[in-house]
């Protein structure tokens, strides 16, 4: 019962784990550009595919690794640069439209480059599976939570701390009071963008040798990351966290219990059910339109 | 005037005489197949426009409410024995009822948080159509029997492009009245401003689970029929990229404007077609086409080429 119980634990708060990292990505980039990022699942994918592509090319793994996130951070960085800033000021539908559009594209290129074909990641230290109370747990998904709360801390002391983190909060509550006090907005923008790719990128990197990659694997894992945003409110970096932990749990416990073959619609009934009795998420704040 | 681009009787008979003189230039079954898929499309357009363009809210898993016509009919044709016009009637009924059910939870959210509950409503249909396999086949798929309505079933091509040509224009026509009628004023007042026109004494729930449910027993509609026309269907019908083409179709051809869904829905289809030819860059440039119109064409083709300016103040 109880190892039964703590094995879905275990695999929920990992898959938890990397919805949080995306559905912060999803937090950053809608902080400071109230842009849905649709293309968000795409950083993952990059993350994931451009790591196994490098090791194969016989670059050790921790180059690899780190050349995926420059890789993942610089598609952000040109998404804002050539899609969303000329756009500025165009309708949420038409920006939504814009990120979807640069997700297929990204998808058409990764598939040009790194083919149709799975492909597996080493886990970072072995596969041999460890025994807590009768429940197994791979050392992969201690690398996914260690490297989680480790993001989650070191972006909480950056935006709490440093001045740059600072005024990307000061820009996030209002733009025009921010540019007046003298934080370049543009940069700030430009900036969460390449932040929010590199962050999908290092979910993408912890997830892969778990979940195989794929080029279509950030379809699913970004809809999910949007579903655990939007779970705990959008825009709030500590509502995304539990909002993927509870959606990677709910998800677990879901296909444990009561259904694994609707293991996928899970996420999507618990955020329906939430938003009909808290419709601005968890912790969101309570939207008051301007007339 | 950004609501019409022309006189309204002016836009019914240039559409009448594109589809009336289409045939001439189509000259074999393969294109007439795609006129029909345009049609298809146009139609869930017309009545998505409706929602997005006038109401002003987006729904991001219309292609779910496709599904559910497609398999409403076809379960209840090829598993019950139904007749299939009694079929479409009960699968848009069906349909119907759900949409209007779900409207008045989901239609209360706003901005990105009614983008996910109607993706997440679209994600879950689409799921159920591909696990009940019992029911509908499962990812393989069903057969489904012949359309036939009054003894009459249409045998080629050109038959079922006469009903779906006929079916597209009375739809426009029904939108274009609807769009005239108080209730598209009282839609355009909800886009404006929810809650001035709340002020001012409009019903905007009523009105946006109104709409929500016409669009998605239009939808329902088109699904039923293209699955007698098609007489296979998928899961993939429902699926999450079919809903987004949909949105697509509907801001690519111009927001609040029923002919550019029209017009949109066009390109969308043929464009997929003549990208084919690029083979594997296929996807690369679809997206890259996407990006490019939205960004020079933040409103959509035909409002922009027609020289409408309008600036939206924010």
């Amino acid at each position: 019962m109880l190892s039964e119980f703590l094995q879905f634990l275990f695999s929920g708060v990992t898959l938890g784990a990397t919805y949080a990292l995306v559905a912060l990505g999803f937090a950053i980039i809608f902080n400071a550009s109230h842009v849905i990022n649709f293309a968000q699942g795409e950083f993952v994918m990059i993350g994931g595919m451009a790591t196994v592509a490098l090791l194969g090319a016989g670059a050790p793994m921790p180059l690899a690794m780190l050349a995926a996130i420059l890789l993942a951070a610089t598609a952000g960085l040109l998404l804002e640069k050539f899609a969303v800033e000329p756009a500025r000021g165009a309708s949420v539908v038409t920006l939504i439209i814009i990120t979807i559009g640069a997700s297929i594209a990204l998808r058409g290129v990764a598939q040009l480059v790194w083919g149709k074909q799975f492909h597996a990641l080493p886990s970072f230290s072995g596969d041999v599976p460890l025994q807590v109370l009768g429940a197994t747990l791979l050392p992969q998904s201690l690398w996914v939570l260690g490297v989680s709360a480790a993001v989650v801390v070191a972006l909480f002391g950056f935006f709490n701390r440093t001045l740059l983190g600072k005024a990307i909060l000061a820009a996030s509550y209002n733009r025009d009071a921010a540019q007046l006090v003298g934080i370049n907005v543009k940069f700030v923008l430009f900036l969460s963008f390449g932040l929010s790719g590199a962050l999908g990128a290092v979910a993408g990197i912890l997830v892969a040798p778990i979940t195989f990659t794929h080029f279509e694997i950030g379809i699913m894992l970004g809809l999910k990351g949007f579903a655990a945003a939007i779970l705990g409110g959008l825009g709030n970096g500590l509502g995304a966290v539990v909002g993927g932990l509870i959606v990677g749990i709910a998800e677990a416990m879901g296909a444990g219990y009561i259904s694994s073959e609707y293991k996928d619609a899970i996420a999507f009934v618990l955020i329906l059910l939430v938003l009909f009795v808290r419709p601005s998420g968890l912790f969101g704040r309570r939207g008051t339109e301007r007339v | 005037m950004r609501f019409l681009l022309r006189p309204k009787t002016g836009g019914l008979a240039i559409l009448a005489a594109v589809i009336a003189l289409l045939p001439l230039v189509l000259d074999n079954a393969f294109h007439f197949e795609i006129a029909i898929t345009i049609g298809f499309n146009a139609i869930v357009c017309v009545g998505l426009n409706l929602l997005i363009g006038y109401a002003g809210q987006i729904s991001l898993g219309h292609a779910a409410f496709v599904g559910l016509g497609a398999y409403g009919a076809g379960v209840l044709t090829a598993s019950h024995g139904w007749d299939p016009l009694a079929a479409v009637g009960a699968a848009s009924i069906g349909t119907g009822l759900l949409a209007f059910v779900v409207a008045r939870p989901i239609l209360r959210l706003q901005g990105h948080y009614l983008a996910m509950a109607t993706l997440g409503l679209g994600i879950i249909i689409a799921i159920v159509l591909n696990i009940e396999d019992q029911i509908t086949g499962g990812p393989d798929g069903m057969l489904v029997p012949p359309f036939s309505a009054f003894g009459w079933e249409p045998s080629d091509e050109r038959q079922w492009y006469w009903l779906v040509g006929g079916f597209l224009w009375i739809s426009v026509w029904l939108a274009l009245n609807l769009i005239g009628s108080p209730v598209g004023r009282a839609l355009r007042a909800v886009h404006g401003s929810e809650v001035a026109a709340e002020v001012v004494g409009v019903d905007t729930t009523h009105y946006k689970v109104l709409i929500f449910t016409v669009s998605a027993v239009l939808a329902s509609l088109v699904g039923s029929l293209s699955a007698f026309y098609g007489m296979f269907i998928t899961p993939n019908i429902a699926s999450f990229f079919n809903s987004i083409e949909f949105v697509v179709m509907v801001v690519l051809g111009g927001m609040a404007s029923t002919f550019g869904a029209v017009v949109g829905a066009a390109i969308l289809t043929l464009l997929p077609q003549a990208l084919t030819v690029l083979e594997d860059y296929e996807h690369l440039i679809f997206g890259l086409i996407l990006m490019g119109v939205m960004i020079f064409m933040p409103r959509g083709l035909l409002p922009t080429l027609a020289g409408l300016r309008w600036r939206r103040r924010r």
